[in-house]
C-alpha cells in the first residue's frame, strides 16, 4: 500500500539540495503515489532540477523571510497548504531547522511527531516509523494514529539517496503569513566555521578524539593523523562541551552521523551518545587505555594503549611511507 | 471555552514588560540515572522509571544560565516547571539548591506515555500559571528522551517567539542576543522578549550546590498540580495525548567485536596492516 500524497522538507547548502533532502525523496518515491517538495529560502528554482530527479513533481516555495528564524513563519505557511495539498506524511530531517518548523507546525495542526526515525514504512493506510535506542541496540517501530498528515523526522544517512529520473519540479510560491512577535527572532551575523579537508559527514576517512586526549593542546595529533590519510577530524560531545573544538565537529546523537569506510577513534571510550553517530561506519579501530571502554566492543581493530603514545608514532610511520 | 491549539495562550501584552528585573522560567526533567543502562518496561513499552530520578544535566544549564541572567539584571527570580508522572522532587531540589526559588510539579498518572506534544502543552500551562517570565529557558534536548521538540512547540502554545540550540546568551534591555549553533558554524540572532530560547550543553558551567544552598531547598516552596488542575483534558496527554503506538520492539543486528590487543609499543603497525588491508593507505 501507499500514500496518496508524501511532501518532504527540503533543504539546500550552498545552491543544492542537502543530501539528507534527497535521501528523504528517494524513500518518499517509495511511500506515496505523489512526492511534493517544501522549501523555505530564495533560490527553490535553482534546485527544483534536483528535487524533480529525485522524485519531487512540485516545489511549494516560501520567500522573503528576511532573515527570520523559518520556524514559525514557515509552519504557518505550510499549516495553510497543508489544507488544499492534504499530504498523509511529512518527512523532515533531523536539522536545526527543521526540527523549529517541525514543532511549530505540530502545534498548528496538532499532530504528534515522531523524531529520530531511521526507517519508515506504510501499512495499510498507517504510517510506521523506526527509532533506533540505547545507543542503537534496540529498534522501536511506532505507528502513527493522529491523522493526516504524520509529522517524523529521520536522522541522516537513514537512506541511500538515488536519482529517479524525474523532471524539474514545478514551483509553486506559497505565501509566508505574517506572524507578528511570535516570528520576532532576526538573524543578524552569520558565522562560518571554516574547515579544509573533506567534510565530517562525507569523508571516507574519519578520526576522532575524546576525553583520553588529556587537554585541548593534544587535539592537533588528531587534525595531523586525518590530514594524513586525507580524512576529516572529528570529535566526541565531552570535548566539544570542554571547548576544546567547535561544535561542528561533534560525531554523535546531538552532533554528525557519519558512516565512513574507516572510523578511528582516540581517547574514546564509546558513550552512548556518541556510538549513535559512528556504529554505522564499515571499519572501526578504537584506541582506549582501558580496555573495559565500550568502544571495543564494537570495534573491528582495539588497541588498548595510550593515545599519546601510539598516535604520534602513527603519525611517524605515516609520513615515512611518504 | 476550549482553547485550540492555534490560539496563542497568552499574548505579549498579557505578559507586562517590567525589564528592571528579570523573571525566568527553566523547564527541567527529572530522568533515570543515564549511568545506568536503560531498559523498556514490557507492559507499558515506556522507559522504565523506577528508582531515584535525577536532574537531566542537559537542564542545569539551563538552571545555570538563569541565574547569571537573573544576578546580571540586579532582581528577579528563577523558577522552574517540571512534569512526572509520580511525585518525584529530588532533582528539582537539586535544581533549587543551585539557586532557583520555587517550583511547578505537574504530577500525574494520566502523564504516562506523553509524547513531546502533549509534554509542551502540560509544560506550557504550568509556565502560565507562573505568570509573568521575560525568558523561558530548556535545553535543546532531553539526554533520555531527545526528541527536541519540546522548545519550539512549548513557544508556539505561548504564542512567543523563540530561539533555539543557543550556545551564548545575553539581555540587552527588551531583547535576547543568542548565539545560535549552526550546520555550519553559528549565527547571531536578535529576539525580543519575552521569548523561548533552548540552550545547548556546556554553554555555562553549571554551579555545584552549596551545602546552604542544598538545607535552603528543602524549604523552598514546590507546588504539585494536576493535569485538571492546569484546566487541560486527560485525553490530551499521555497515552492517549500521544497517539502512537509501539509495535514492535526488537534488538538490532549487533556489530560484533573484532581483535583487541594490547599496545606493545608497536600497536601502530597493526593500525598501519589494517588500514593497508582496506586499501585506503
Amino acid at each position: 500500500m501507499t500514500l496518496s500524497t508524501v511532501w518532504v522538507y527540503a533543504e539546500s547548502a550552498e545552491g543544492k539540495p542537502t543530501s539528507l533532502t534527497l535521501e528523504l525523496l528517494t524513500k518518499a518515491r517509495e511511500l506515496g503515489g505523489t512526492v511534493e517538495a517544501v522549501y523555505a529560502g530564495e533560490d527553490a528554482a535553482g534546485i527544483a532540477a534536483a528535487l524533480g530527479e529525485h522524485g519531487a513533481s512540485k516545489v511549494y516555495a516560501m520567500r522573503d523571510l528576511n532573515d527570520a528564524l523559518p520556524g514559525a513563519a514557515v509552519a504557518a505557511a505550510m499549516a495553510t497548504q497543508i489544507e488544499s495539498s492534504a499530504p498523509d506524511l511529512i518527512m523532515f530531517g533531523m536539522t536545526y531547522e527543521a526540527r523549529d518548523v517541525m514543532g511549530r507546525l505540530s502545534v498548528k495542526v496538532d499532530k504528534p511527531v515522531l523524531t529520530n526515525s531511521i526507517d519508515v514504512s506504510v501499512d495499510g493506510s498507517t504510517v510506521k516509523c523506526t527509532t533506533a535506542i540505547f545507543g542503537g541496540n534496540t529498534l522501536v517501530t511506532t505507528a502513527v494514529s493522529g491523522g493526516a498528515p504524520a509529522l517524523a523526522a529521520f536522522r541522516p544517512k537513514s537512506f541511500v539517496a538515488e536519482a529517479g529520473g524525474g523532471a524539474d519540479g514545478e514551483v509553486v510560491e506559497v505565501a509566508v503569513p505574517d506572524v507578528g512577535a511570535t516570528g520576532a527572532a532576526r538573524v543578524t551575523a552569520r558565522h562560518v566555521e571554516e574547515s579544509t579537508g573533506p567534510k565530517l559527514d562525507e569523508a571516507n576517512i574519519v578520526v576522532s578524539g575524546g576525553r583520553g586526549l588529556g587537554e585541548a593542546g593534544n587535539y592537533h595529533l588528531i587534525e595531523d593523523l586525518a590530514k594524513l590519510l586525507k580524512g576529516a577530524p572529528g570529535a566526541s560531545r565531552a570535548i566539544v562541551d570542554a571547548g576544546w573544538v567547535p561544535y561542528s565537529y561533534q560525531v554523535g546523537q546531538t552532533g554528525k552521523v557519519v558512516k565512513p569506510t574507516v572510523y578511528l577513534a582516540a581517547g574514546i571510550s564509546g558513550a552512548t551518545q556518541h556510538m549513535v553517530g559512528m556504529k554505522g561506519s564499515k571499519n572501526i579501530i578504537a584506541i582506549n587505555k582501558d580496555k573495559e571502554a565500550p568502544i571495543f566492543s564494537i570495534s573491528d581493530l582495539g588497541i588498548v594503549g595510550d593515545v599519546h603514545k601510539v598516535l604520534p608514532k602513527l603519525i611517524e610511520a605515516l609520513q615515512a611511507r611518504g | 471555552m476550549s482553547r485550540s491549539p492555534h490560539d496563542p495562550i497568552c499574548g505579549r501584552g498579557a505578559w507586562g514588560a517590567d525589564y528592571d528585573a528579570m523573571n525566568v522560567v527553566v523547564c527541567v526533567k527529572q530522568i533515570p540515572d543515564p549511568a545506568v543502562p536503560g531498559a523498556l518496561d514490557p507492559s507499558t513499552k515506556t522507559l522504565k522509571r523506577e528508582g531515584k530520578l535525577i536532574l537531566d544535566e542537559s537542564d542545569s544549564y539551563g538552571v545555570e544560565m538563569a541565574l547569571q541572567l537573573v544576578d546580571a539584571a540586579g532582581g528577579g527570580e528563577v523558577s522552574l516547571v517540571s512534569m512526572a508522572p509520580n511525585n518525584e522532587v529530588s532533582g528539582l531540589r537539586t535544581a533549587l539548591a543551585m539557586g532557583a526559588a520555587k517550583a511547578v510539579l505537574v504530577s500525574d498518572p494520566s502523564l504516562q506515555g506523553s509524547d513531546s506534544l502533549s509534554t509542551a502543552k502540560v509544560l506550557a500551562k504550568a509556565i502560565e500559571r507562573l505568570g509573568t517570565p521575560d525568558l523561558v529557558l530548556t535545553a535543546t534536548e532531553s539526554t533520555d528522551g531527545y526528541t527536541g521538540t519540546v522548545p519550539e512547540q512549548i513557544a508556539e502554545l505561548l504564542g512567543l517567539p523563540s530561539v533555539t540550540f543557543a550556545k551564548h546568551v545575553e539581555v540587552a534591555g527588551e531583547t535576547v542576543k543568542v548565539q545560535r549553533q549552526t550546520e555550519a558554524g553559528y549565527d547571531e540572532v536578535e529576539c525580543p522578549m519575552p521569548a523561548v530560547v533552548s540552550v545547548t550543553a556546556g554553554v555555562v558551567e553549571p554551579r555545584y550546590p552549596s551545602f546552604k544552598g542544598i538545607m535552603a531547598a528543602k524549604n523552598k516552596p514546590v507546588e504539585e498540580v494536576t493535569v485538571a488542575d492546569l484546566g487541560l483534558d486527560a485525553s490530551s496527554v499521555g497515552w492517549p495525548g500521544a497517539r502512537q503506538d509501539i509495535t514492535d520492539i526488537v534488538a538490532a543486528e549487533a556489530r560484533q567485536a573484532g581483535e583487541v590487543i594490547e599496545d606493545d609499543g608497536e600497536g601502530h603497525l597493526k593500525i598501519i596492516a589494517f588500514l593497508e588491508g582496506l586499501k585506503v593507505i
